[in-house]
């Protein structure tokens, strides 16, 4: 079962390395992310518990903002991920929530740098 | 009028005892110290700072019986026998005993505040027993000393047993002590028999290291010192004391109460000479050796101890927290458990799990598991947990198989084993032994930066507050100051042991060990009675779903007058649990917008600022704007530093 459950896991990641591997299509949907919806969507389904309000990170998810991954890689991440984070499929997560969320997180602030911060000297 | 028990107590024999026992200790310290290698008489590191009972042993002798009592029959007829019981408690040097008043234990209240003029021990009121319980297991883990937790029998004892189980978990050896009604002739009808049990001792059994409940004074002062040498025999672990209310309340003869039994403070199980020297000879020969340490420190000693063997061979040191053992400073402690990957040689010890430690395991909807150590590392364990062990509770976790499994006491065997180290330690082996630490000092270098990088891109600026500006701003708060953390750091993704400076064992006090909630806000507030004797600075940093299991503790840390400074991390949620409920539904691949149902705190939002009033500790926030940190943390260590606790309430991010 285990085997089965990793081959359609790669199956989809490969589905979804082809699906997005056409530049001018990925562009195009990340273009149709709208920052309020996505981070409307990151709230309401959660994201932030693990990541934190900004995609911050924190002992319970990694660092997904700013600077997000590119849709395409983050796209397959979420459809497809085994591990401790469980996947998203477009079942629960529409792939336009999907856009949306990417565009809110590519929209997150650079952090300021370090050095501007006394506290952290 | 019961007949007399024993013999009375005869001062100057009492006094040679003490001596004796004392010298006899003293003998058996060096003894243990010519036991080291080959045959050397190697230095004997400084004993851990144990708790002293010779100077209450001698004084309780001196105390002069009050007057004969029980005039008439509607009196009680002669010294009432909670009064010995209290005698042999002060005999164990007890500062505190922590209770929520009960009528099966009135008895010895009244001793205690009476005839003891509610001094050493002194009573502290908390306003449930699973507090009181949590309370003595904070206490204990910053003072060294353990406290008393006295629960009504029965009802009480079912209430403090989750932290019963905590104070097992986390190896701290509270002393329970409970009432119960023996004789059903003698007991009150009604609610007093419904309360009282054959066996309340089976309640908590499965996770206490002894208990009993005495039928005469004389088997109550035995039981009672054997209980708080079993429970300060490492590894320490609660106990249970049951107390008879008729053995409490009916009146002895005036030179009835039976000598208190003599005690000294035991020693801890070191390990065989031949495994150790074996386990010596395999970390020297490593080429990346790994040291993993949960609750090997039990004093500044075993911190101390634990740089000498790390330095010694230049080995990584990975602290899981259970206690204080490494400084997180030290260019050899590692941030995070990376660097188990590439050992060839893991040295664990006092681990509370092993197999955690050295295999992944996934949490997804097919469980996947494998090692995270490579093939052929060699796997050392230092530790009690084999010697130590009960079958029903799983705290032991899955079994590990180890190539050294050395059962003994993790603070006890390290002088020796550093002996060891040093012997096999050869020139060529130090000249490797050096480039591995070079290479570690300039990866805890790096690992720094990176820490610095990530608080300021883990959204410094942000409403809710970041964990890492939470953090950073409390540090720059406290820093100065002689300080103790009086709760754990992993709601706030362990920031403190990435940016504060933990170099003292005193200034960590590890977890709850069980995962049992309601655990926090107690315990910090135990710790911090601990730390006033000392006029310390204690820091607790307090999950809101922890708190309002308990938050009846702030009332008994502003009616005790103990200093204690709480920043609430407000997440609003019993924060792990909305991420259980996710993955539950992205499993079945269900509406993954419902998790908020069940594991949400809002709605109304709590307001801890006002909660905290509500009890008497000054209440400061909700603090959302991260640049209002910095004043409200400044007066709130006004007030702490007056005297009394504070409480400044944080809105947060999750983690």
């Amino acid at each position: 079962m285990k085997r089965i459950l990793l081959s359609v896991a790669a199956l989809a990641g490969a589905a979804a390395f082809f699906a997005f591997s056409n530049a001018p299509i990925a562009e195009a949907a990340q273009a149709q992310g709208d920052v309020a919806r996505g981070q409307a969507a990151f709230e309401r389904i959660g994201c932030w518990a693990c990541h934190g309000h900004q995609g911050q990170g924190g002992s319970t998810g990694p660092k997904i903002a700013p600077n997000p991954l590119a849709f395409p890689a983050f796209s397959g991440f979420v459809r497809t991920t085994s591990g401790e984070m469980p996947p998203f499929t477009a079942r629960v997560l529409p792939d336009q929530d999907l856009r949306d969320i990417h565009a809110f997180l590519m929209s997150v602030p650079a952090a300021p740098a370090v050095a501007t911060i006394p506290l952290l000297q | 009028m019961s007949k007399p028990e024993a013999k009375k107590v005869d001062r100057r024999k009492f006094l040679a005892g003490v001596a004796v026992v004392g010298a006899a200790a003293v003998t058996a310290d060096s003894a243990r110290a010519a036991v080291l290698p080959n045959g050397q008489i190697a230095p004997v590191a400084p004993s851990a700072l144990r708790p002293s009972t010779l100077m209450a042993q001698v004084d309780n002798g001196v105390h002069a019986p009050p007057a004969a009592l029980g005039t008439h029959a509607g009196l009680t007829q002669g010294r009432p026998g909670s009064d010995y019981m209290l005698d042999v408690i002060k005999s164990l040097n007890i500062d505190y005993v922590v209770t929520n008043p009960a009528s099966s234990c009135r008895g010895l209240h009244d001793s205690i505040v009476t005839y003891g003029d509610n001094k050493k021990p002194e009573l502290i009121t908390a306003m449930h027993e699973e507090s009181a319980t949590a309370m003595a297991h904070g206490y204990f883990k910053a003072s060294g000393k353990p406290m008393i937790a006295l629960c009504h029998g029965t009802v009480g004892l079912q209430h403090a047993a989750m932290a019963v189980y905590n104070a097992w978990c986390d190896r701290a050896p509270v002393i329970m002590m409970i009432g119960n009604s023996l004789d059903a002739t003698q007991r009150r009808p009604g609610v007093p028999t419904t309360h009282s049990v054959q066996d309340p001792g089976s309640l908590i059994r499965d996770f206490t290291k002894w208990d009993d409940q005495p039928t005469s004074l004389g088997h109550f002062g035995e039981s009672m010192v054997r209980a708080y040498r079993i429970a300060l025999t490492p590894p320490y672990e609660p106990v249970l004391i049951v107390m008879d209310e008729d053995l409490q309340e009916k009146g002895f003869a005036a030179d009835a109460f039976p000598v208190i039994p003599k005690f000294v403070m035991p020693t801890a199980a070191a390990g065989d000479p031949n495994g150790v020297r074996e386990a010596a000879r395999m970390l020297v020969a490593a080429e990346n050796p790994v040291i993993v340490a949960d609750r090997a420190a039990r004093s500044q000693n075993g911190v101390n101890l634990l740089v000498q063997l790390a330095e010694l061979l230049q080995a990584t040191v990975i602290d899981q927290g259970g206690r204080m053992n490494f400084p997180n400073l030290h260019p050899l402690y590692a941030r995070g458990g990376g660097p188990i990957a590439t050992a060839d040689v893991v040295l664990g010890l006092e681990l509370t799990d092993f197999f955690g430690t050295v295999n992944n395991f996934t949490d997804s909807a097919e469980v996947t598991q494998g090692p995270r150590v490579k093939p052929g590392t060699k796997l050392i364990s230092i530790g009690m947990g084999d010697v130590y062990i009960r079958a029903n509770y799983q705290d032991f976790q899955r079994y590990q198989p180890v190539d050294i499994a050395i059962g003994a006491d993790a603070e006890a065997t390290l002088p020796m084993l550093v002996e060891y180290v040093k012997a096999e330690i050869t020139a060529a082996r130090r000249a490797v032994i050096d480039k591995r630490g070079q290479a570690a000092a300039a990866a805890f270098a790096n690992s720094a930066d990176r820490m610095r990088t990530d608080a300021a891109g883990g959204a410094w600026n942000a409403t809710p507050i970041s964990t890492a500006r939470l953090s950073a701003e409390l540090w720059a708060a406290i820093k100065n100051e002689d300080w103790a953390l009086v709760a754990r750091d992993q709601s706030v993704s362990f920031w403190p042991h990435r940016m504060w400076n933990f170099s003292k064992y005193h200034q960590y006090i590890g977890h709850s060990g069980g995962a049992g909630v309601g655990y926090g806000l107690p315990a910090a507030v135990g710790g911090a009675l601990a730390h006033k004797a000392n006029g310390r600075l204690a820091v607790n940093i307090q999950p809101d779903g922890d708190c309002m299991y308990a938050p009846g503790a702030l009332w008994t840390a502003a009616h005790h007058n103990i200093p204690l400074l709480t920043v609430m991390h407000n997440n609003r949620a019993y924060h792990q649990e909305t991420m259980h409920l996710q993955r539950m539904a992205t499993w079945r691949e269900r509406r993954v917008d419902r998790w908020k149902i069940g594991t949400t705190i809002e709605n109304p939002n709590m307001n801890f600022a006002k909660l905290a009033e509500s009890m008497g500790v000054v209440g400061i926030g909700p603090i959302e704007n991260p640049n209002d940190l910095a004043p409200a943390l400044k007066r709130a260590l006004e007030v702490v530093k007056s005297g009394e606790p504070v409480l400044v309430d944080v809105v947060a991010q999750p983690r």
